[in-house]
């Protein structure tokens, strides 16, 4: 951003600065998001602003972490070794997002610390869909494809998000995204024209996951309350309908190359549209879902607090080790 | 694949103690020795994975998963060697498998893991480091890997060293790690028939660096016995603990409930 560097606003800008200064940086800031500059660190921005970025690329941080779960749940399982060091990889990659995402956090000043506290406690979410379990190999595959597909379709656009961190570690999650998408669905196709119960694995996953992969995408418009701030903040670019459509639209016919289908009867394309049509999603499950009722929130939070609660002792001792190493350089020195 | 299917060759259990033995090189002594190392590495991968999604903080989520696809790889290139990976890894029974007993107990706590990678990384960078200078056929291999497992043992000592030196429970549960495998460390320098190296040698050089970290960790290096009550070099004879076929029962079942399959 070319406006006045400003140091990072810790202080509350309303009373360091006058009323007057306070206008004109705000307007400096609307000029700068709107000429599609971008905003770093270091620059003035309204604590709104700040809050919803932090909010938002937190729960982006803890949907990579509690990610992890449902598909490490088939490291062990992985019916070959070359799906298996993939499969590794793609688990490995989510923990890397993981580190960019709250590192681009604590650019705005919060701490991974207190994020994860956050999470643990309920006070953030991460993404529902991954309160659904990987019951078979398949699930594998479906949510590279459809998962990682939807969050491809939502994060790329988040490239040219206005807060220059958060864009910048997106231009490597969603390169990483894409092609966890392709192995996903690849390792559906090996399925899907393997042995008849290869075959049935595979529909079957694809008929589970479809439709919490469409939820993804948040409410419908009508009922989305944090969308049209972050639109004119350029933290959005698109709605939640416009990206759930595009979403469709490309599934659609990398289904049948699949040799697979989508588990909806009203699934078919609008020529006046220029788009596919597609059935009711039941919201009902997705806000029982988000509000703690799927059948895998119970585990996933109490697995990440497990891990995070077992592993106190080795990061107290990381610390302790820290501070003697640097009082023993300083006793030397 | 060939012959997989059917369980590897026995590995000659002779002269255990003379530290030199080296049957001749050819194809049953390098697919022995192919075997042996691809089983460590494979094992010791499954284990590592195991941590996915469990590690004590993110940073070791990715090193931990970084060095069990580093072994993941060496494994596959070895195994492909003997045969063919997947039958190879999903078809042998317990008892066909030649890694040492080390690698396959399982993770405890982190400090457990920590002392089983101490142990197995700086033992592995010996034997890579060494075989890289043969003229054996898996020198390529070695001194490619020899890199990656450089980077496994700088992770496992300074592990030791935090955990040692760092509060009192860490202090304890590191020295309960190290104690506690320390009985599986002696078959580690049974000669691998198909390696001519020297193994007394690397046995002294093991000893002389796993005690210095240790030392520097503040910790005790343990005092028993290096091998349990059956000979030392079971587990490369396909005598294996108890955890290992569960291990293996949760790894193949899978694979080997669509026979024929691919993948």
């Amino acid at each position: 951003m070319a406006t006045a560097h400003q140091p990072p606003s810790t202080a509350p800008h309303h009373t360091a600065a006058g009323a007057a200064d306070t206008a004109a940086l705000e307007s400096a800031f609307d000029a700068a998001v709107a000429a599609d500059e971008r905003i770093e660190p270091r620059d003035w921005m309204p604590d709104a602003y700040r809050s919803t970025l932090v909010r938002q690329m937190a729960q982006h941080a803890h949907s990579e972490i509690i990610g992890m779960q449902p598909e490490a749940n088939w490291i062990t399982r992985a019916p070959s070794l070359r799906r298996k060091a993939i499969l590794m990889a793609k688990v490995q990659d989510e923990a890397g997002h993981g580190l960019y995402l709250y590192s681009a956090a604590e650019t705005l000043g919060a701490s991974r610390d207190d994020l994860l506290d956050k999470l643990h406690s309920g006070r953030q979410k991460y993404s529902s869909i991954f309160n659904y379990p990987t019951l078979t190999w398949a699930d594998v595959g479906a949510i590279g494809w459809l998962v990682d597909g939807a969050a491809i379709t939502n994060q790329v656009p988040l490239c040219r998000c206005s807060y220059g961190p958060y864009a910048r570690a997106m231009v490597r999650v969603c390169k990483e995204e894409s092609f966890h998408q392709r192995q996903g669905y690849e390792l559906l196709l090996a399925l899907s024209r393997g042995t008849p119960a290869q075959h049935a694995m595979a529909q079957d996953a694809v008929d589970r996951w479809w439709w919490p992969s469409l939820m993804m995408f948040g409410p419908p418009d009508a009922e989305s309350s944090h969308s049209e701030q972050s639109m004119t903040w350029k933290i959005k670019r698109h709605s939640n309908d416009e990206l759930r459509q595009r979403f469709v639209d490309i599934c659609v016919p990398q289904a049948e190359s699949l040799g697979l289908t989508l588990p909806d009867p009203d699934l078919r394309w609008n020529e006046e549209r220029g788009h596919h049509d597609f059935g009711a999603i039941d919201w009902t499950e997705f806000w029982s879902v988000l509000k703690g009722n799927g059948p895998c929130n119970e585990q996933r939070i109490t697995q990440r607090r497990r891990a995070h609660e077992e592993g106190a002792w080795v990061r107290e001792a990381a610390a302790a080790y820290a501070t003697k190493n640097s009082e023993r350089k300083e006793a030397t020195a | 694949m060939t012959s997989a299917a059917v369980p590897p060759a026995p590995v000659t259990p002779a002269s255990p103690d003379t530290g030199t033995a080296s049957p001749t090189a050819g194809p049953p002594a390098l697919h022995a020795a192919a075997l042996a190392l691809g089983d460590d590495a494979l094992v010791l991968s499954h284990r590592l994975g195991e941590w996915a999604g469990h590690a004590p903080v993110l940073e070791e989520e990715v090193a931990l998963a970084n060095i069990a696809l580093d072994l993941l790889g060496q494994a596959r290139v070895l195994l492909s060697l003997v045969g063919d990976e997947d039958e190879l890894a999903y078809l042998r029974e317990e008892r066909a498998f030649r890694n040492l007993q080390l690698v396959e107990q399982p993770n405890g706590d982190f400090a457990r893991t920590i002392a089983r990678q101490l142990y197995f990384s700086v033992y592995q960078n010996l034997l890579y480091g060494h075989l890289a200078t043969t003229d054996s056929p898996l020198a390529p291999l070695a001194a490619k890997a020899v890199k990656e497992v450089a980077y496994h043992q700088d992770h496992a000592e300074q592990w030791t060293l935090r955990l040692g030196d760092g509060t009192a429970e860490s202090h304890e549960r590191m020295q309960r790690g190290l104690d506690a495998l320390w009985r599986f460390t002696g078959e580690m320098f049974q000669p691998v028939p198909g390696l001519d190296l020297d193994w007394q040698a690397m046995r002294e050089q093991w000893t002389a660096r796993v005690t210095e970290v240790i030392e520097k960790a503040t910790l005790g290096v343990p005092e028993g016995p290096q091998s349990g009550a059956w000979a030392a070099g079971a587990g490369r004879e396909g005598l294996h603990t108890e955890s290992f076929g569960r291990m293996l029962a949760e790894m193949q079942h899978l694979h080997r409930s669509h026979p024929g399959a691919s993948w």
